[in-house]
């Protein structure tokens, strides 16, 4: 406008007063109320999804572990009877076992051992010589190569009286299906939660865009592609995005982290011995963590990819006014 | 520049608010729009500005039929219209100077190349102290020169204003009257919709008279 403005007396040199202009601010207002909802609920809803996953890896590998402790030892059990020698029958049983490919150990659980077993039913000072007690001798094997468990049977059949062999066959087939169904059930729980962060997340950036409608107009009408209007607002979404969602990722992170160093110093007491066993440690370990940072930025991109789109059908939204007289701005 | 011939506009099944209107404005031409309220000024203004169709008839802006369009090339041809809308739509949490700059910026043209100018615009329209100030603290009047100030700023090839005077006191009407002349000596083919008879007028103008939804001229 130099040319217009040609009459104007401030422009004579040396009237000029400076001037101090604030640095220019950016085109999408700084965060607002809706802005900083968003963040809230971005940020809720990550918290929640991170936890949800980070329970699941707790869930598998607590299956896991329960899976591969039972499959790696097998119990062969003797029962007293009259005229045997226990003691012998042990002892044979126990180099019959070590004497097939695939075991690593053998243990002869004593009587004092078997009597601490059968304390908390038949109390204290127990005299293992009154009670017919079977007496057990404990198999190590190994995971991946396991001994012919029919082999074994029928050798120790053979050799020893009164003797059976448990392979916790029965019971790692149950534990394997019980883990397996916890595992799906966290991951339905997962998913839920999931597509449950995913909607809130899109209508939450929708609600507080339609606080910004007025400012697309506006830019629109003054002649910005509908392109830089939309980076521009995507840009600052996904900033709040990523904001609530490494918010949410933190929080997570740092519960689990809080659990793990309870469940530590809670060591040695019977009741963290029993949650340690049922629920396993409180880690999310490495895969957790690589987990939780993919949600934290898939919300973001998430968040961002929704405000674009809802600024491009913004404008295509006014555009559609103007093709349709009968809609008002 | 704009041609219209034999528009209809109708907002749903209500009445045509605009009849069988035919006008167009010429290159470096200077026009008033004026008559009584609910006229269809606005919405006269609005097939200009290419925010709005007609029902029936045809409106060709820079000759192109604003019907057939497409959605990608209308922010290049409102870069060629500079509009004052009656409500002044200014961004509440962009300074004065900010907010005239805004044409320029989404252009992606680099602020020290027209800060100048903005600058001398805000001052040449009264708003050289306000420039560091939010639209909510200006004053009605103070919005309406800068809404006015951003639809001159990038030098329109035609320039819209709805009632760019209806918030400012005489002396200043005046003087945006001359500022709206000097920018039509540029080249600038202005058409201003207004009440103000007394502005009117001040200068011998082609005058477009709407009433009852019909147009008429008066060179």
């Amino acid at each position: 406008m130099n040319k217009v403005d040609k009459p104007n007396p401030v422009r004579k040199p040396g009237r000029r007063r400076k001037i101090v202009l604030r640095p220019m601010a950016a085109i999408v207002p700084a965060t607002n109320i809706a802005g900083r909802s968003l963040m809230l609920v971005i940020s809720i809803m990550s918290f929640l999804a991170c936890l949800t996953l980070g329970a699941v890896i707790m869930i598998q590998d607590t299956a896991n572990s329960w899976q591969s402790e039972i499959s790696r030892e097998v119990t062969i059990q003797i029962k007293p009877d009259e005229g045997v020698d226990l003691q012998a029958a042990l002892l044979s049983a126990r180099d019959i076992a070590l004497s097939f490919e695939g075991t690593t150990d053998a243990t002869i659980v004593d009587p004092e051992a078997t009597a601490r077993l059968l304390e908390p039913w038949l109390g204290e000072g127990l005299d293992m010589d009154e009670l017919p007690v079977p007496r057990l001798v404990i198999i190590t094997i190994e995971e991946d190569n396991p001994p012919d468990f029919g082999a074994m049977r029928e050798a120790l059949v053979k050799a020893v009286p009164n003797v059976h062999l448990d392979d916790h066959r029965t019971w790692v087939d149950r534990l394997v299906a019980m883990a397996s169904t916890t595992v799906v059930i966290g991951l339905c729980i997962l998913a839920l939660v999931f597509t449950a962060t995913v909607l809130t997340v899109v209508f939450a950036t929708r609600g507080a865009l339609s606080g910004n409608h007025h400012i697309v107009e506006v830019l629109h009408f003054v002649g910005a592609e509908a392109s830089f209007v939309a980076s521009h607002f995507q840009k600052h979404f996904f900033l709040i995005g990523l904001k609530g969602a490494l918010a949410g990722g933190l929080a997570a992170a740092v519960t689990f982290a809080f659990a793990g160093i309870w469940a530590s110093n809670s060591l040695a007491t019977p009741e963290s011995d029993q949650a340690t066993a049922l629920f396993g440690g409180f880690a999310m370990g490495a895969g957790g963590y690589v987990g939780a940072l993919a949600i934290v930025v898939i919300v973001a991109v998430l968040t961002a990819m929704t405000t674009r789109i809802t600024v491009l059908h913004t404008i295509i939204e006014i555009d559609m006014i103007r093709s349709d007289p009968t809609r008002s701005i | 520049m704009i041609d219209f011939d034999n528009v209809g506009l109708r907002y749903g099944m209500g009445p045509e608010v605009l009849r069988d209107v035919t006008f167009d404005i010429p290159k470096r031409s200077f026009q008033f729009l004026t008559g009584p309220s609910g006229a269809g000024k606005t919405s006269l203004m609005r097939l200009m500005f290419m925010s709005l169709q007609p029902t029936r008839g045809f409106v060709r802006v820079f000759g192109r039929d604003i019907t057939t369009i497409p959605q990608r090339e209308l922010p290049t041809l409102r870069r060629r219209v500079g509009i004052v809308f009656q409500d002044f739509r200014l961004l509440d949490h962009l300074t004065t100077y900010e907010n005239v700059a805004l044409p320029l910026r989404v252009r992606g043209k680099e602020e020290t190349s027209y800060r100048t100018d903005v600058i001398e615009l805000l001052q040449w329209v009264g708003l050289g102290d306000r420039m560091n100030v939010l639209p909510p603290i200006l004053s009605g009047g103070e919005k309406q020169r800068a809404a006015i100030a951003r639809a001159l700023i990038d030098q329109p090839e035609i320039l819209l204003a709805d009632e760019p005077t209806g918030n400012v006191d005489a002396p200043l009407a005046r003087r945006l009257l001359r500022l709206f002349l000097e920018l039509n000596k540029l080249g600038t083919a202005v058409i201003i919709a207004t009440h103000d008879l007394s502005l009117m007028d001040q200068i011998d103008a082609r005058r477009m008279i709407l009433s009852g939804g019909r147009l008429e001229i008066y060179e």
